[in-house]
C-alpha cells in the first residue's frame, strides 16, 4: 500500500478509501481530451477496474490535449496505448478496453458491469446516449465537457439529483454549436475539466465531501473563474426516459429530403407518409402516386390525420409552403416531418419527367 | 415607467456572439428572463432564429424562463457544450 501512503494519510480518506477505491470499478467514456486525464488519475489512485471505451486511433492533432498519448502513438490505436499507459501508471489495476462505439444497442450491457460513468464523450448524441443509460440504470454520471476556453462539471443521475436533461431538455440547434474541430480548444482546458471529474468520481466511491450533484460547474479559463449554478432535478417537467433511443436523429435531425433521397427510400418500400399541401387544381394536374392530400390552409384542423409515429415527408411545388407547413407541425410538437427539397418541381426533374407539375 | 438593471452573464459560443462575458441592461419592471433572451434576439443577429432560450441561471440558480427579474439579478445564459 505504500504507493498509496499520501493518500491513506489524508483524514477523511484512510485505509478505508482506499479499500473502496480497490473494490470500485469505472467506465470511461472517450478517452480523448477528457478521458486521458481521468484515466490517468484514477489509475494512480487505485480504481481498482477502469473501463476505457474508444473506437479511434491517435491523431497527431490529438496531442496537444490528449495526454495519454505520445508523439509514438500516432496511428496506432487509442485503446492500445491507453492500456499500455495505464497499466505502467499503475500495475496493481485492471484496465478494461472497450473498442467499440457506444450505440444504444450495447450502451446498457456496457455501462451495467461499472460503479461510476465517466461521460468523456465529443459529440451531443453520446452524452444524450450515456446520460439517458446512467438514469435508466441508476449509475452516477460524472459529466464534463469542453469548448474553447469554456468547461462544465457536473454530476448526473445520482439517486435524488438532475439528469443531463434536467439542464438540457433537448439538443441545441446544430448552427449554436460548432464542434471542437470547428471552434478550436484550448489543450490544457479538458486537463482541468477531466482532472475535475476523476475528483468527483474519487470522492463518490469513497463517499466523501459533497459533489456537484446538483450543481453545474462553469469554468473559464480565460477569466480564471470557477462558478457554481444550482441545478435542481427536473426529471418530472422533460420527456421522460424509458428506454434508449436513436441519438443521432435526436440531436441531428434531418428536416430535409432530396427527390433523390426520397425515391430510393421509397423503393425500399420505407414507411414513409407523403402529404402533398398543394391546392387541388394542382393535385389534380400530377401527384406522387402514394401521396395523401391535405392542402395547406386545412393543416392545421386537420392534425390528427398526420400521423406522429412514422417519417412524414411535406410536398409542395417547390419546397416553400410545405416547408411552412414542416415549422407548423414541429412548433405542435410533430418531431417526424421532412421537407421535399425543391418540391414537385426538382422532383419531376430528378426523378420522375413524365410527372406534370402546375 | 420604473426601471431596472441587472447584469447578464453570458457563456461558451454566447460571449463569442455578444463580444463579452458580461454586460448591464436596463430593463422595466416587471421584466423576465424570457424578455432578456428576446433582448439578445433582437440585439445579436445569430440569435434572431432561436425562439428557446438555452439554460438560464439567476442569481447561481436555475431559473425558468418565466422568471421575474429583480434590481441588481444576475442573469447567466448557458448553452450547451459538448467537446471532449
Amino acid at each position: 500500500m505504500n504507493r498509496y501512503a499520501r493518500q491513506i494519510a489524508l483524514p477523511d480518506f484512510g485505509e478505508e478509501g482506499q479499500r473502496k477505491l480497490a473494490g470500485s470499478s469505472v467506465l470511461i467514456i472517450g478517452a480523448g481530451g477528457l478521458g486521458s486525464p481521468a484515466s490517468l488519475y484514477l489509475a494512480a489512485a487505485g480504481v481498482g477496474r477502469i473501463g476505457l471505451l474508444d473506437f479511434d486511433r491517435v491523431d497527431v492533432t490529438n496531442l496537444h490535449r490528449q495526454i495519454l498519448y505520445g508523439t509514438s502513438d500516432v496511428g496506432r490505436a487509442k485503446l492500445e496505448s491507453a492500456t499500455e499507459r495505464l497499466h505502467d501508471a499503475n500495475p496493481e489495476i485492471v484496465v478494461e478496453p472497450h473498442a467499440a462505439r457506444l450505440t444504444s444497442e450495447n450502451a446498457l450491457e456496457i455501462l451495467a458491469k461499472y460503479d461510476v460513468i465517466l461521460d468523456g464523450t465529443d459529440n451531443f448524441a453520446t452524452r444524450y446516449l450515456v446520460n439517458d443509460a446512467c438514469v435508466l440504470l441508476g449509475k452516477p454520471n460524472v459529466y464534463g465537457s469542453v469548448f474553447r476556453f469554456d468547461g462544465q462539471v457536473s454530476v448526473f443521475a445520482t439517486k435524488d439529483g438532475p439528469c443531463y436533461r434536467c439542464l438540457y431538455p433537448e439538443p441545441p440547434p446544430p448552427h449554436l454549436v460548432p464542434s471542437c474541430a470547428e471552434g478550436g480548444v484550448l489543450g490544457v482546458l479538458p486537463g482541468v475539466i477531466g482532472t475535475l471529474q476523476a475528483t468527483e468520481a474519487i470522492k463518490l466511491i469513497a463517499g466523501i465531501g459533497e459533489t456537484l450533484a446538483g450543481r453545474l460547474l462553469l469554468f473559464d479559463a480565460l477569466r480564471m473563474t470557477f462558478r457554481t449554478m444550482r441545478v435542481p432535478r427536473r426529471c418530472e417537467e422533460h420527456a421522460p426516459v424509458t428506454h434508449l433511443i436513436d441519438y443521432e436523429e435526436f440531436c441531428n435531425p434531418m428536416e430535409d429530403i432530396t427527390p433523390q433521397q426520397l425515391a430510393e427510400r421509397l423503393a425500399q418500400n420505407e414507411a414513409i407518409v407523403l402529404i402533398d399541401v398543394r391546392e387541388p387544381y394542382e393535385w389534380d394536374i400530377g401527384h406522387i402516386e402514394s401521396a395523401r392530400h391535405i392542402p395547406m390552409q386545412q393543416i392545421p384542423k386537420r392534425l390528427d390525420e398526420i400521423p406522429r409515429d412514422v417519417e412524414v415527408v411535406m410536398i409542395c411545388r417547390s419546397g416553400a409552403r410545405s416547408g411552412h407547413v414542416q415549422h407548423h407541425l414541429q412548433q405542435q410538437g410533430f418531431t417526424n416531418v421532412k421537407n421535399l427539397t425543391g418540391g414537385m418541381q426538382r422532383w419531376a426533374r430528378e426523378v420522375d419527367p413524365a410527372i406534370r407539375v402546375a | 415607467m420604473r426601471t431596472m438593471k441587472v447584469r447578464l452573464l453570458f457563456f461558451a459560443v454566447l460571449r463569442d456572439i455578444a463580444g463579452t462575458g458580461a454586460r448591464e441592461l436596463a430593463l422595466a419592471d416587471g421584466a423576465t428572463a424570457r424578455d432578456v433572451w428576446q433582448w439578445m434576439r433582437e440585439s445579436y443577429a445569430p440569435l434572431a432564429d432561436y425562439a428557446q432560450p438555452p439554460l438560464i441561471a439567476v442569481n447561481e440558480a436555475y431559473a425558468a424562463p418565466e422568471t421575474v427579474l429583480r434590481d441588481g439579478d444576475e442573469v447567466a445564459f448557458i448553452p450547451p457544450v459538448a467537446g471532449g
